[in-house]
């Protein structure tokens, strides 16, 4: 017969019947979440998809304006900071400490690395008014030469750009914040051999982050690879 | 065996094991949470009920002379709203849902008690967005607030108002995920799936489409904002977009949010039926599966909203198929609950005369969708008051007749105390007739041409018209008085034994009100999920008091 | 279910693909392969993402019922998806004729 209130494990939640039930919520709940997201992204790939269908050619022209060398560089950034958060999990499950803070702070370096990489793109492109903004947005060359392509087509691209990288942003952001937390957790010594599940599930989530640029990388900045640009 | 002082002593029970605000705001008791939302629903479907007050009463003459066109606009609208994701999104799941489904599984609390919470705070705070936007003027697109209407010609509220579902619908995720993990992975031991009560599967249904669904109404509102702010195009053909892009877009998620809707009163029919009537649901396992196909093929039908916005003629086609397949499963629960009727042991108390108006109304509301998904009908009715008729006989006569059944079956659980009989008999035929004669008349309307959404219209559909604001009187009554006497009985209302229906279920096994831990131990389940026996051989489990045996003589 | 402990060597090899793949995704954009861009794009994004789910996320030593929910997921996007492009790609390419056009 189950004995619920006999048995406190350390960490043990007090609904829960023991740990691997617990750890198998925590897990099963933030892959339910995951999937919110891949339909909360989902919904603007299925825009890009359609506009890049009908306007495939002022897409590669505007994508070809993006910055493929920075847009690569962030990918591999997070890729990195996969493998960090990865290492942060294994040391989390061996009760290493000092590793486990380490990968972390290294995990949200990179994600902050991510993150200024990402301004100066949208720095640059405050800079050349190549934000669909009204009447912010100007398809032109700096001395006033319009650019090729049609503007109205180049600006669904660049919306889309925004849109999506903007939002992807914004969760890194959330992920450097849950990283934060992790690490103070770990700090406090929270975290043992049979207890490190928060751990582990900010992992998923950070994973599921760095996924997420691994489509928007070539869809955005790899259309236009193949053009001449400037 | 008990001391005096221990028979004398009032049980310690969720409701007063705490007292004050603060146990109240910080609780992380799953009980205590629906009634949190217990109390924000019902103020939500008062606010909603004003809004559609005000649009019947304008409709009882044919010319616009009651509010302006504009403001008509705005009632609709903010009814639409209001009702459709403060009421019926949440009512359901997250005041009988999140009361039950730990208890009819067995456990002590949902996965995730601090989230439940937080959704509740989710709720609250978007639906302030919402009351702001109404308080500065509403909103006048309809609550589906189409592109280009709401992206660039609306009033300034859109945003607000969007902000406000945005965020509700992040309540509506983190429910739903509980319920998920809930189901998964806290079931009690020898609680198998097919031994769950039915309420619980229709539930998970609810969830699935819940998590799956509401993601892309929020990427919508948020697409719909970043138009309206930048005016990039998205849905601008002027600009290259596309304005159907935006109903694909929203409808993803608004017709499987139908189903967020009947299902969990679908899954309370199973019990009251089951219940009321003292058998064992014909075919368990056909009402089981046939919630999770709703739930799935729910998702393959949203084009039947745009039969006539110039969406490919081979995509309607395949739409309107698919929209007849997702009615089939719906006819099975209706079979299954008629056959479960058939030599029960019928009472006919309150939760079971609203059971059978749901079902009565639901296959009303049920065949003219289907009415609704042939091409060729839809041409003629579509945007006129047969739609409107449609989905008020699913929404108000399925599943506010759910809710309302539901309450009242489970309210000795919930609060404790019995409702008095003779008035909630009397508020359940009162509203069975006034829906009736408020919905009925728009069938015809709709039929004869009557468009949707406008304040005036010719004189010969004035009648019908009549009728249906009368009826909506009688409904408003209908409804004022089980609020009345329902609040009346937590203080004058006799008190309730554990198990006054002598329902099955493990919620009828704990006392009422429950413990804040449901059970003392985790049960062990050994029965199937409506095995009716005589209820000396029933397995009783929970600290029951003397005077708390379960009551199945009959009336009281 | 008992604690899974990856060794890191996995993960590094799995990060060293990563790399490479991320690599060959930039050179093949370089050539002009019209339609075939798009498809070894998505192909090679796809393996990128599979090997960070089942290895980093440990999917591929997870319960029978988180695959599920990943496949689940991913297959309701592409509901989403299909089901929106059968009404885009089926619309008539034909546009009427301007009233007073030849």
């Amino acid at each position: 017969m189950a004995d619920s209130h006999v048995t406190t494990h350390y960490g043990l939640a007090h609904h829960f019947d023991n740990m691997e039930q617990q750890k198998e919520a925590g897990s099963l709940g933030m892959w339910t979440f995951l999937i919110t997201e891949i339909m909360f992204f989902g919904g603007m790939f299925l825009a890009y998809i359609l506009y890049r269908g009908k306007y495939g050619n002022d897409f590669a022209i505007a994508s070809s304006h993006l910055d493929w060398k920075l847009g690569g560089i962030n990918t591999m950034v997070l890729i990195v900071s996969s493998l960090t958060m990865a290492m942060a999990v294994y040391f989390s499950q061996k009760g290493n400490k000092k590793w486990l803070l380490t990968c972390i702070a290294l995990t949200m370096m990179f994600g902050a690395t991510f993150l200024v990489i990402k301004g100066f793109e949208y720095h640059d492109k405050y800079v050349t008014h190549h934000i669909p903004l009204r009447d912010f947005w100007s398809w032109t060359e700096p001395n006033g030469e319009a650019l090729p392509g049609d503007s109205g087509h180049v600006q669904m691209f660049y919306w889309l750009y925004f849109a999506m990288t903007g939002v992807h942003a914004l969760h890194m952001v959330v992920g450097l914040g849950i990283m934060s937390v992790i690490f103070w957790m770990a700090m406090r010594d929270r975290f043992t051999p049979t207890y490190h599940s928060p751990v582990e599930i900010s992992g998923l989530y950070w994973h599921f982050v760095d996924i997420v640029w691994i489509f928007l990388f070539p869809l955005l900045y790899l259309l236009g690879a193949h053009l001449t640009h400037h | 065996m008990s001391t005096e002082a221990e028979v004398l002593a009032p049980r310690v029970n969720y409701l007063n094991v705490a007292y004050g605000v603060k146990s109240w705001l910080l609780t992380k008791d799953h009980k205590r949470i629906a009634i949190l939302y217990l109390l924000t629903v019902t103020l939500f479907f008062f606010v909603g009920g004003i809004f559609a007050a005000g649009v019947r009463l304008e409709l009882l003459t044919p010319k616009g002379d009651l509010l302006q066109s504009d403001t008509y606009n705005r009632f609709f609208t903010m009814h639409g709203i209001v009702m459709v994701f403060f009421f019926l999104i949440p009512s359901i799941p997250a005041v009988l849902g999140n009361f039950l489904i730990p208890i009819m599984v067995g456990a002590k609390d949902l996965a995730f008690p601090r989230i439940n919470l937080l959704s509740w705070y989710i709720y609250v705070l978007g639906g302030l967005f919402t009351i702001l936007a109404i308080v500065l003027g509403g909103v006048d697109t309809g609550w589906t607030f189409y592109a280009p209407l709401s992206t660039n010609y609306a009033n300034g509220n859109v945003l607000l108002a969007g902000i406000g579902v945005f965020i509700t619908g992040f309540s509506s995720i983190l429910t739903g995920l509980n319920f998920i993990v809930t189901v998964h992975t806290m079931r009690a031991p020898g609680m198998t799936w097919f031994r769950l009560p039915l309420f619980v599967w229709s539930h998970y249904a609810t969830s699935l489409v819940m998590i799956l669904g509401t993601p892309v109404i929020a990427i919508t509102v948020l697409l719909m904002a970043l138009e309206r702010i930048a005016h990039v195009g998205i849905f601008d053909p002027a600009l290259g977009g596309d304005p159907v892009l935006f109903q694909h877009l929203f409808w993803f998620y608004s017709h499987p949010a139908v189903y967020i809707m009947i299902l969990p009163a679908m899954g309370v029919i199973s019990e009251l039926i089951a219940n009321m009537a003292r058998k064992n649901i014909f075919g368990y396992k056909f009402v089981a599966f046939s919630s999770i196909a709703i739930a799935v093929f729910g998702f393959l039908v949203w084009g039947h909203h745009l039969f006539t916005s110039t969406q490919s003629i081979y995509a309607g086609m395949v739409f309107s198929i698919l929209s007849y397949a997702v009615a089939i499963p719906s006819a099975i629960k209706v079979f299954n609950w008629t056959a479960t009727l058939y030599r029960g042991s019928i009472s006919y108390d309150t939760p079971m005369l609203y059971a059978f108006g749901f079902i009565g109304f639901f296959i009303i509301g049920g065949m003219t969708g289907l009415f609704l998904a042939a091409l060729g009908l839809d041409i003629h009715m579509h945007d006129t008051y047969f739609v409107v008729a449609h989905f008020h006989y699913i929404m108000v006569g399925g599943a506010v007749m759910g809710y309302l059944g539901g309450m009242h079956f489970w309210w000795p659980k919930i609060t404790g105390r019995m409702y008095p009989e003779g008035w909630a008999r009397f508020g359940a035929l009162v509203v069975f007739v006034g829906f009736n004669l408020t919905f009925f008349p728009q069938f015809l309307l709709g039929y004869m041409g009557m468009p949707r959404r406008y304040h005036a219209y010719p004189d010969h559909f004035q009648v019908l018209n009549v009728m249906s604001t009368a009826g909506a009187s009688v409904l408003g009554v209908g409804y004022l008085i089980p609020m009345i006497y329902l609040i009346w009985s937590l203080k004058y209302g006799p008190k309730a034994p554990a198990n006054p229906w002598g329902a099955v279920g493990l919620e009828w096994t704990t006392p009422s009100p429950p413990p804040t831990e449901n059970f003392p131990e985790t049960p062990v389940v050994t029965w199937d999920a409506y095995e009716f026996r005589p209820i000396e051989e029933a397995e009783v489990i929970g600290a029951l008091g003397p005077g708390d045996e379960p009551d199945i003589s009959g009336r009281h | 279910m008992s604690e899974h402990v990856v060794s890191p060597k996995i993960y590094v090899s799995v990060f060293l693909t990563l790399m490479v793949l991320t690599v060959l995704t930039v050179i093949v954009a370089y050539f002009d392969l019209h339609r075939l861009n798009v498809i070894i794009a998505l192909a090679i994004a796809i393996i990128k993402a599979s090997l960070v789910v089942l290895f980093f996320m440990h999917v591929r030593w997870s319960s029978t019922l988180t695959k599920v929910f990943v496949v689940a997921g991913l297959f309701w996007l592409v509901i989403l998806v299909s089901l929106t492009l059968s009404d885009y790609l089926t619309r008539p390419s034909w546009t009427p004729p301007l009233p007073g056009a030849q």
